[in-house]
């Protein structure tokens, strides 16, 4: 059977309550605001002093060793208050990938930094918009005497301004993949990009630089299977993101109903309003069910299936968010579309996650190669 | 989790070793829209069944059953399924009356009564809806008045949807006791043998042409004075605690045919060419997608987890599988092409048909599609009530 441990239940309940008291509308529009790249002291918070990013690091790099759940769950309760902090790139993004294709030495140096919260960490991916991100890689590098020489442009790097180590794919001369870790003031260039969604924000990067032999991170290159791996917890922690930040559009819409008065009763009690709130918790529930059914499984379950489970949680993850955040519009009213109520953070935020690591076209796909067992039609 | 692995090779087994020779004929019947087909056939696999101890197998030991747990039950169902197990025509005494009554009946009721639903003699179907008394429950107008000279209740009324009643021993009624009462005040549970004078059952074709309902008129028809379960008055609580029974752990049973159902599609689709169409293939991926989520949704709300996401979400269960199953029939339909609409003997076919039609009903009965999302918005997120009219 499918729920929480008494300790997940407990992590999931003081995260909540932490993030409604500190991630407020206020403490987002602050932010969104004033273009800044995060919540800086917000990240401090997590990162620091409730060792967010330690959950899912190994305990030999210094983290607790808690798996996909755990992570799951901040990630939908930081989706919920669209917290402004590099959480997701660094724990789902980033932190996977040095765990399947970091060297040792890197694992140590990067992933306990990460766990002890003193690091934000994302990754350069050429193209982020397909479910297979790790096919194409923007960056070439050539070996020189003392090192590597990179080249190339990435067009979008999430939470690119607030990384202290930006992670880049590079494709070496022999086609293989290598990994580098680049610090942020290494010779790259960081052009950041005015976007919709302010609460995430984007920046292209640049390289054309020389960098040491020590700033390869990978174990002798990195696999299809490595990245894979890694993204496959991506996938499922920007699944769970989606998930709170429905529940969260529904919620500022479900406040907002019970208060507006029209033709003498709130517009709460009006059966055409209640079954579309209604509709949207069928959504939640079958969203939720598969997520943290496919948490579970992961790591544990056949990996195919593990996979196939969560291209399928994002589908219903993408689907629902868009719902949610369209439906806090309607459902508002006049101020629905103005910039001084909620509804449009949830709504911006809504259309960039569901062009991430695969639209649902994408994941529905990789469902249907392997339910027709056919491998895809060419 | 290896002795529920043994478990499940034990009924996965038995089913082979049973559902064969005479009662190979049932595989995969008495399904979606065939609630009505190979009656006789299927009494005797209830005899069979129990002759093996696997009807009831939830109930308590003392009442004759194994006692199993939530996930061994759910196990059973699942290889059950699995196996091509038939509908069962002894669920609703197994899965509704015979819970009721060991929460509700009378030493002599539960002696009287218990034995004949474990042993698969005993047939009962469910007195609840009535023409006027469909979603709106409350409104029901059948009457039961008390003979003062045998104590007996006399019963005059109509109801309606009574699944399988042409098959049935026993019926259980839900009827109106105290004259002038409204709603949920004044009703009765009665316990009444349907053959009997003043019985009389109806056929009701449905839209695949069989006819699994039925209207049960009475017109004087009797229940004894001991048939009479909890005190009269009581009718709407034990009513409604009876529907708390079916707490879904038949659901990952049902989903496994829902699987199949889902596997035919993907079968005949490879043999007619729809698995080419990029439309086809998506709507059979997102339908896979479904049928995932509903299976981690039923294992939320069978592991008795009591946080307020999943009591809330417990009550989209039946919206859920209701609206995707019927939206798996026009799929089944539309992979079919021009073969949907002719009717062969092929039963992979006449299984997707039936499925295709019946599955309009799932989101009426048991609770329409509206009325389920009155529940979820009400007692799922307090919204206010609907009013009620005056008519």
């Amino acid at each position: 059977m499918l729920e929480f441990t008494p300790d997940q239940q407990m992590i999931r309940e003081e995260a909540q309550r932490f993030l409604r008291e500190q991630s407020s509308s206020e403490a987002i529009r602050l932010i969104v605001d004033t273009g800044a790249s995060h919540d800086a002291g917000l990240w401090a918070s997590i990162s620091r002093e409730l060792g967010w990013c330690a959950m899912a690091v190994p305990e030999e790099f210094g983290g607790l060793g808690l798996g996909a759940t755990e992570v799951a769950i901040l990630m939908e309760l930081t989706g919920a208050r669209l917290a402004c902090v590099p959480f997701w790139s660094t724990v789902c993004l980033a932190a996977p990938l040095l765990q399947s294709a970091g060297s040792e030495p890197a694992k140590a140096k990067y992933l306990g930094a990460i766990a002890a919260g003193e690091m934000a960490v994302t990754v350069a991916y050429a193209d982020l918009s397909v479910a297979d991100p790790a096919a194409t890689v923007a960056v070439k590098a050539l070996r020189t005497d003392g090192g590597y020489r990179l080249d190339g442009k990435v067009a979008q790097v999430i939470d690119l301004e607030a990384a202290d180590i930006v992670l880049v794919p590079a494709a070496l001369e022999d086609g293989a993949t290598a990994l580098f870790a680049l610090a942020r003031d290494a010779g790259q260039s960081v052009a950041p990009l005015e976007v919709l969604d302010r609460t995430r924000p984007v920046a292209a990067l640049e390289l054309a630089m020389e960098v040491s032999a020590e700033s390869r991170i990978d174990e002798g290159c990195v696999s299809a299977g490595q990245f894979r791996e890694a993204l496959a917890f991506a996938n499922l922690g920007l699944a769970a993101e989606q998930l709170g930040a429905a529940q969260g559009a529904h919620e500022v819409t479900l406040a907002y109903i019970a208060e507006r008065v029209q033709f003498g009763r709130t517009i709460a009690s009006f059966q055409a309003i209640k079954h579309r709130c209604a509709k949207l918790v069928v959504e939640i529930a079958e969203a939720r069910s598969l997520i943290f059914g496919a948490a579970q499984g992961l790591g544990i379950s056949d990996a195919a299936e593990s996979a196939l489970e969560i291209a399928g949680a994002r589908v219903l993850a993408s689907d629902l968010q868009f719902r949610a955040a369209e439906e806090a519009i309607q459902l508002h009213g006049g101020v629905g579309f103005t910039w001084e109520y909620d509804p449009h953070l949830y709504f911006k935020r809504a259309q960039a996650n569901a062009a991430l690591l695969g639209a649902r076209e994408a994941q529905l796909d990789r469902i249907a190669a392997s339910v027709f067992g056919d491998g895809g039609v060419k | 989790m290896s002795d529920l692995n043994a478990f499940r090779t034990e009924v996965r087994d038995w089913m082979a070793s049973h559902l064969s020779g005479t009662f190979a004929e049932l595989k995969y019947r008495g399904g979606s829209g065939e609630g009505d087909v190979l009656p006789e056939l299927r009494k005797e696999w209830e005899r069979e069944l129990a002759a093996g101890r696997w009807t009831c197998p939830g109930w308590p030991q003392e009442h004759g059953g194994r006692g199993l747990s939530v996930a061994e039950q759910v196990a059973f169902q699942e290889e059950y399924s699995r196996a091509g197990g038939p509908g069962r025509i002894g669920h609703i005494g197994e899965g509704l009356m015979g819970p009721t009554l060991i929460a509700f009946g009378t030493e002599e009721q539960k002696k009287r009564f218990l034995p004949g639903i474990r042993s698969g003699t005993e047939f009962w179907a469910q007195g609840y809806s009535e023409p006027s008394a469909g979603s709106d429950f409350g409104n029901i107008k059948t009457r039961a008045r008390l003979d003062p000279v045998t104590g007996d209740w006399v019963v005059s009324g109509q109801k309606v949807w009574t699944s399988l009643a042409h098959l049935s021993d026993w019926i259980f009624v839900v009827a109106r006791c105290e004259e002038g009462s409204v709603g949920r005040n004044g009703l009765i549970f009665l316990l009444m043998p349907l053959a009997q004078p003043g019985v009389e059952i109806h056929p009701i074709k449905q839209i695949g042409g069989g006819a699994e309902f039925n209207s049960v008129f009475f017109d004087g028809a009797r229940a004894k004075a001991d048939d009479v379960l909890g005190q009269p008055g009581d009718g709407w609580k034990i009513a409604m605690a009876l529907l708390g029974f079916e707490r879904g752990i038949s659901t990952l049973g049902q989903q496994m045919s829902f699987q199949q159902e889902l596997d035919l599609i993907v079968e005949i689709s490879k043999e007619n060419g729809s698995d080419r169409s990029p439309a086809i293939r998506q709507r059979v991926a997102y339908a896979w997608t479904g049928l995932r989520a509903m299976r981690y949704l039923a294992m939320r709300v069978l592991s008795d987890d009591q946080s307020p996401e999943t009591r809330r979400e417990a009550l989209t269960y039946k919206y859920q599988w209701s609206n995707w199953h019927r939206d798996l029939g026009r799929l089944a339909m539309d992979v079919l092409k021009m073969d949907a609409n002719v009717v062969s003997d092929d039963p992979r076919r006449e299984r997707l048909q039936q499925m295709f039609l019946f599955a309009r009903a799932d989101t009426i009965y048991g609770g329409t599609n509206e009325i389920q999302l009155n529940i979820i918005a009400e007692q799922g997120l307090g919204m206010p009530r609907e009013p009620r009219g005056k008519l």
